[in-house]
């Protein structure tokens, strides 16, 4: 039981290569100073990409006697955080260069920060699940703060570091209690523990006190009030990747966790997920309407998509967690191609972030403003775009289900949040042109946008792969007990 | 037997001594000084009841860092007490309030502690089966094999803690340094023009 095998290892096998990885580009950034800021960045992708081979090549199963599981599920996200990852990471090129920020240091920090995201994707634990979020925020709240003359950048920085240890403390208090009334830390134990007919009411408050901390890391509402304030201070790149890859570890882990050791008390979680969904689809749509930002409207809009993903979450049945799988794959390509646009609003060399300034895009800058226009209307979810097949599959789940409140809920905040998307293609497209954007935008900047407006516009021709990936990996969770005590329910 | 309790005792009043010191001293540095005596008497505390390496941490960790770190913080901040404690007779009422209610709930906590009657046959056999090692070498044998992972992800993350405090606060100023090869390999040509100047005309 105490002895390690190679097995073990193997089924960490990514992890070790990202934190070795990233111990070694340390040292290359240590002895040739910021000078190789670039070359790092580059390393780190070609890191990235090493390491999603391994993990869609890597075996199933638990390895350290149950502290960590690989299986579907993990490798569809995993591969996801690190799309999302080094897709910010090439955007974020011509910002850092630009803007005083080229410090090796900073693509070392995202590298060990989706190592973070990886321990907690694999979590089959409680302590690893700790470890794993901890690693996560921690090089999470370096990077908000990066730009460390900047005042914005630090009160980001400062708030989050603050609000998240909070986090942290509510999460670690719900998981002592768990393990004071269970006596284990182990998912596949507390499964065990907690699916019997008499559980302690001290392991359900300890789940309410582990699902606050975990919404407070998915920004669900009401664990959001960080989020405006962060995305609108943190330098841009940097937000680009907190919209995107933290969100898709966090929802994982809150999934894994709710349908795993705490599959038996679906009951009490539904409750939590259901409110929650509500409170964020509802803030998502009206808190934006009278945003001028674009980057705290952003965080309003990730808000309210994190409320259609607990949606999915709420009708805890494996179709649910297939429209999740599919519902963040679309969500990153969005999330990643908005971004990509908001980092070219530059104009006399500084970044420019109002709505405002966008007006007239489409006379002075065609390609950006299509670009957007496609993110923009898949985000409000029309089809054929792919926004709308992410809902689509997530509103399915829950009418499956019997949730015809959520769904009904979920539909209606998507019309009041197709206005503020639309509005900002009304702006690009009929408002008086104001001045043109500085170009060229930079060319990794327009292959990440056009990458993503392509797989946005396309999805509907061939989504083979996501589906299939969703699917796989809505399965290797096993939520057969799930769905049917769901039925029971209905009954 | 006797030795033991008598240790016991002497720790104990030494510790509590040196608590109250901590708080009752007017000199903060003597104040950390206490604190670090009581750290000290908590470690010997420790030994007794058989935990050496929790009394190893104690030391290496609280004495050797957390106090060092406090002792500096006190010396370079330059606190005025006078001025911190002029507030204290007017929090005097709500402190007071705030310790009788833990008082009374400490009160009913320990009136309605109940013991399940297997506790104490289960205290009698700590760790059953290792009991021929010591507790740092019971310790270690499961760090290092059953949660060396979650031991290694630890490490991880203060390697990003210490990355952040250098990212966030480290400063490569301009110091001018003398380069005594260059001084050397200084030529007059390199620093001294000579012109031939008219009488009234200026440089």
């Amino acid at each position: 039981m105490n002895e390690l095998s190679l097995s073990d290892l193997q089924i960490v096998l990514p992890e070790i290569w990202l934190a070795l990885a990233g111990m070694a580009l340390l040292m290359v950034g240590v002895f040739t100073s910021n000078r190789s800021t670039r070359l790092i960045t580059g390393l780190t992708l070609v890191v990235f990409i090493i390491a999603g081979v391994l993990v869609n090549s890597g075996l199933d199963g638990t390895g350290f006697g149950g502290l960590v599981v690989d299986d579907r599920f993990g490798a569809f996200m995993k591969t996801l955080v690190l799309i999302g990852a080094g897709l910010t990471l090439l955007m974020s090129l011509g910002f850092i260069r630009r803007e005083g920020m080229e410090r090796f240091e900073f693509p070392v920090l995202i590298l060990f920060a989706t190592l973070g995201m990886f321990i907690m994707v694999s979590a089959n634990d409680l302590m690893s699940l700790y470890i794993g979020l901890e690693m996560q925020s921690l090089a999470l709240y370096v990077c908000a703060a990066f730009q460390r003359d900047n005042l914005r950048s630090t009160e980001a920085g400062l708030k989050y570091f603050v609000l998240g240890a909070v986090a942290s403390g509510m999460l670690l208090y719900g998981a002592s209690l768990v393990y004071g009334f269970t006596g284990t830390t182990s998912f596949a134990d507390l499964a065990i523990i907690l699916s019997g007919s008499d559980v302690s009411i001290g392991a359900i408050v300890g789940l309410v006190f582990i699902a606050a901390g975990l919404a407070f890391k998915i920004s669900a509402v009401p664990f959001h009030m960080w989020t405006p304030d962060v995305y609108e201070g943190a330098p841009t790149p940097v937000t680009a990747f907190f919209s995107v890859a933290p969100k898709v570890a966090a929802v994982a882990l809150l999934i894994r966790v709710l349908t795993g050791p705490f599959g038996g008390l679906f009951a009490e979680w539904q409750q939590i997920v259901f409110l929650l969904a509500v409170a964020s689809m509802l803030l998502g749509a009206f808190g934006a309407i009278a945003q001028s930002n674009i980057k705290r409207l952003m965080a309003y809009s990730s808000i309210g998509h994190v409320g259609y993903i607990l949606v999915g979450l709420a009708a805890g049945t494996a179709e649910g967690i297939n429209g999740i799988a599919i519902y963040l794959a679309v969500y990153l390509a969005m999330s990643v191609g908005t971004w990509g646009c908001i980092l070219a609003m530059r104009r006399q060399q500084r970044m420019v972030e109002d709505i405002a300034d966008l007006s007239g895009l489409s006379r002075s800058n065609p390609g950006l403003a299509a670009a957007l226009a496609i993110f923009m209307f898949s985000m409000a979810g029309i089809p054929p775009l792919a926004g709308f097949f992410g809902k689509f599959y997530v509103f399915l789940a829950a009418v499956n289900a019997g949730l015809y409140t959520l769904a009904v809920v979920g539909v209606l905040t998507s019309v009041v949040g197709a206005f503020y998307y639309i509005r900002i293609v009304k702006v690009m497209y009929f408002d008086e042109p104001g001045d043109a954007f500085d170009r060229p935008v930079g060319r990794e900047l327009s292959w990440v946008v056009g990458l993503s407006a392509a797989f946005t516009l396309l999805f509907f021709v061939y989504t083979g792969p996501v589906l299939d990936g969703a699917a796989a990996a809505s399965q290797s969770l096993g939520l057969v007990t799930i769905g049917e005590a769901q039925s029971a329910v209905l009954e | 037997m006797i030795l033991q309790t008598l240790a016991f005792y002497l720790f104990a009043a030494v510790l509590l001594a040196s608590a109250v010191m901590v708080i009752a001293s007017r000199n903060p540095v003597h104040s950390v000084l206490f604190l670090i005596l009581a750290f000290f008497n908590a470690a010997g505390l420790f030994v007794l009841i058989g935990a050496e390496f929790l009394a190893m941490i104690l030391v290496v960790v609280y004495v050797g860092a957390v106090a060092v770190l406090f002792l500096f913080v006190v010396m370079m901040l330059d606190i005025n007490l006078t001025e911190l404690r002029q507030g204290f007779l007017q929090y005097l009422p709500v402190g007071a309030l705030i310790g009788l209610v833990l008082a009374i709930e400490l009160i009913f906590v320990v009136t309605g502690w109940q013991l399940s009657p297997e506790l104490a046959g289960m205290a009698q056999a700590p760790a059953s089966g290792l009991v021929e090692h010591s507790n740092t070498a019971q310790l270690g044998e499961i760090l290092y094999t059953r949660y060396a992972f979650l031991f290694q992800g630890a490490g991880v993350i203060l390697l990003i803690a210490m990355m952040g405090a250098i990212v966030l606060t480290l400063r490569h100023r301009d110091i001018k340094r003398q380069k005594i090869s260059r001084q050397v390999a200084q030529k007059p040509g390199d620093t001294i023009e000579i012109r031939k100047i008219r009488p009234g005309e200026g440089v």
